[in-house]
């Protein structure tokens, strides 16, 4: 049947050749759920590449894998020394309270901090791998944020260890600390892809972001309790940043695993903040990202 | 849909593979301004702020406006000197770099053979055989099942247990040589095989050219980059010649290469 169709071809405009033999356009951005099929279909890979970056991550140091939990301990102390020791910024927290308190803090914070650094660079980090195969750009970004997560999990080793040598043990309130970690995760994915296309563009974002970073950290409540501390400031400023989501899944994975901190210091409401930022953050995120698809190997 | 007739190679009739239209692809490069690259220079690139180029980039126009069309069956050859702009269309067939302007039609989708962007040096050749493997896009049951042939292949075991050792820990050969095996256990439709892919010792090159020959009888349409003219000469039945990213001959290969070594003055 194509060679009847021969004759037809010659000096036929490349478009319509292409047309009547049903190719398609090379690189072509698939559609939304097309795209996410294809996504699912690489899940694997996702999951390797951000395994094998954690592991490639330490590899090279003597102590190898123990450095997952040495890093985030180490963390952690400096903080104490600085904030809790030095500065003292443990105001309206009993002591027993605030270490732990302090440590979920500093490790809800980092969780959502190296998932922005890393999205930063997810693509223009990674141009070699755009410019030589083919897979859902999104592949990068979300195995980023995953290997933040698997990062995360062996920072929560620690945490449980301080929680308890603090008096908060084990109880049924600590399964609570799942979903919070799970919106938080896709909080935290949908901003990676954020970044990602962001930093695509525009590299310079690198430079810019752990200033960014570092404001969004102090204005959390990282080391400190924002009721007690805005005391007499204006109530909107206290709102503000009470409600934003990285005070949110903060304060959700305290309430969780401290016992000394109750529901009394958690503003109304505060589970369907942290499922709004997450599900927003998320679907935008996921958008944006998407379409610039076929722009991702130009850089 | 035009499957059926593969079945009775048929002179009249052809089938495009690929076709590309007026391809024009631009690199913006950041950092590599003309004149002075200090702060000042770069502030007042900021303030003067052209809307038509983006601030502070630089573009490399480096393949102008071409177009071809390649049949199923062809093995299609790239020539021309570096930097003319061979690896870039290629990429740009692959859809992996999006054209500034004109267009590239595909019948299913072209890989470019190589893996070593999706390798880690930090990681054991085993490893790097599974995640080379899913970047590529085969399932897990898929690496497993041709994962003994990959490392057997790549003879990387041949001196000891090397599989399980970091990849920084090989020669450069070993390394290139496991990369190649990776990059050459999945058949594509249309492939497109850049130069210096056969590495390695004289064993593992003929080794790699007779796996690269069988890669080409199971895929449509075949497209090879290279300075070798011996290599275009034995695989390829067409040849086009880019300079400075535009196309300056499209011809049978014969006819090509004696205008191209004319030209070079071999």
């Amino acid at each position: 049947m194509n060679s009847a169709l021969q004759p037809l071809d010659e000096g036929l405009p490349p478009a319509e050749l292409a047309a009547r033999h049903g190719l398609s356009v090379s690189g072509a951005r698939p559609a939304l759920p097309e795209y996410v099929r294809r996504l699912w279909g690489r899940r694997h890979f996702v999951v390797a590449f951000s395994s094998a970056k954690l592991t490639a991550q330490y590899s090279q140091a003597k102590l190898g894998q123990i450095w997952q939990l040495v890093t985030p301990l180490l963390n952690a102390a400096v903080y104490y020394l600085i904030f809790g020791l030095i500065l003292g910024t443990r105001r309206g927290i009993p002591h027993d309270v605030f270490i732990p308190f302090l440590v979920t803090g500093v490790f809800i914070f980092n969780f959502t901090q190296s998932s922005v650094t890393a999205g930063v660079r997810a693509i223009s980090g990674n141009l070699g791998l755009v410019r030589a195969l083919h897979f859902p750009r999104a592949a990068l970004p979300v195995s980023f944020a995953l290997q933040q997560l698997q990062q995360l999990l062996y920072s929560m080793v620690i945490l449980v260890v301080v929680a308890i040598a603090f008096g908060s043990y084990p109880g049924p309130r600590w399964v609570l600390a799942l979903p919070a970690l799970a919106l938080q995760f896709v909080f935290n994915v949908g901003l990676t892809m954020i970044m990602a296309r962001l930093g695509s563009r525009t590299p310079d974002f690198a430079q810019l972001m752990p200033f960014v970073l570092r404001t969004w950290m102090y204005a959390s409540g990282v080391m400190y309790s924002i009721p007690v501390m805005l005391e007499g400031k204006p109530e909107w400023i206290k709102v503000a940043l009470q409600h934003n989501p990285l005070a949110v899944y903060m304060d959700l994975v305290r309430y969780a695993l401290i016992h000394g901190y109750g529901a009394d210091n958690l503003p109304a409401h505060i589970w369907l903040y942290g499922l709004g930022w997450a599900v927003l953050l998320g679907v935008a995120g996921f958008i944006y990202f998407w379409k610039a698809e076929e722009q991702y190997g130009r850089g | 849909m035009a499957d059926i007739s593969l079945d009775k190679p048929d002179a009249e009739e052809r089938v495009p593979t690929v076709i590309a239209d007026d391809v024009h692809i631009v690199y913006r490069v950041n950092g590599g301004s003309r004149g002075r690259g200090s702060a000042t220079a770069a502030l007042s690139r900021i303030v003067r702020r052209d809307k038509s180029e983006p601030r502070g980039a630089r573009k490399v126009h480096a393949v102008r406006g071409v177009t071809f069309t390649a049949y199923r069956g062809e093995a299609i050859g790239l020539i021309g000197s570096n930097g003319s702009g061979k690896s870039t269309l290629l990429r740009a067939i692959a859809g992996l770099l999006p054209p500034e302007r004109g267009k590239v039609y595909t019948d299913g989708q072209p890989s470019l053979l190589g893996v070593n962007a999706a390798l880690m040096n930090d990681l054991t050749g085993e490893r790097n055989v599974i995640l080379g493997g899913l970047a590529m896009g085969m399932s897990r049951e898929e690496i497993k099942s041709r994962y003994q042939e990959i490392v057997d292949f790549s003879g990387i075991n041949e001196k000891g247990d090397f599989i399980t050792l970091p990849m920084r820990t090989y020669s450069s050969g070993m390394a290139a040589r496991l990369r190649f095996s990776i990059a050459a256990a999945k058949n594509h439709d249309v492939l497109m095989i850049d130069e210096a892919l056969a590495t390695g010792d004289r064993k593992f090159q003929v080794r790699s050219e007779e796996r690269i020959r069988e890669l080409r009888k199971e895929a449509g349409t075949v497209f090879l980059v290279s300075h070798s003219n011996k290599s275009i000469r034995d695989t390829c039945d067409r040849v086009l010649w880019l300079e400075k990213g535009e196309l300056l001959m499209d011809g049978p290969t014969e006819e090509v290469l004696k205008a191209y070594e004319k030209e070079t003055g071999k």
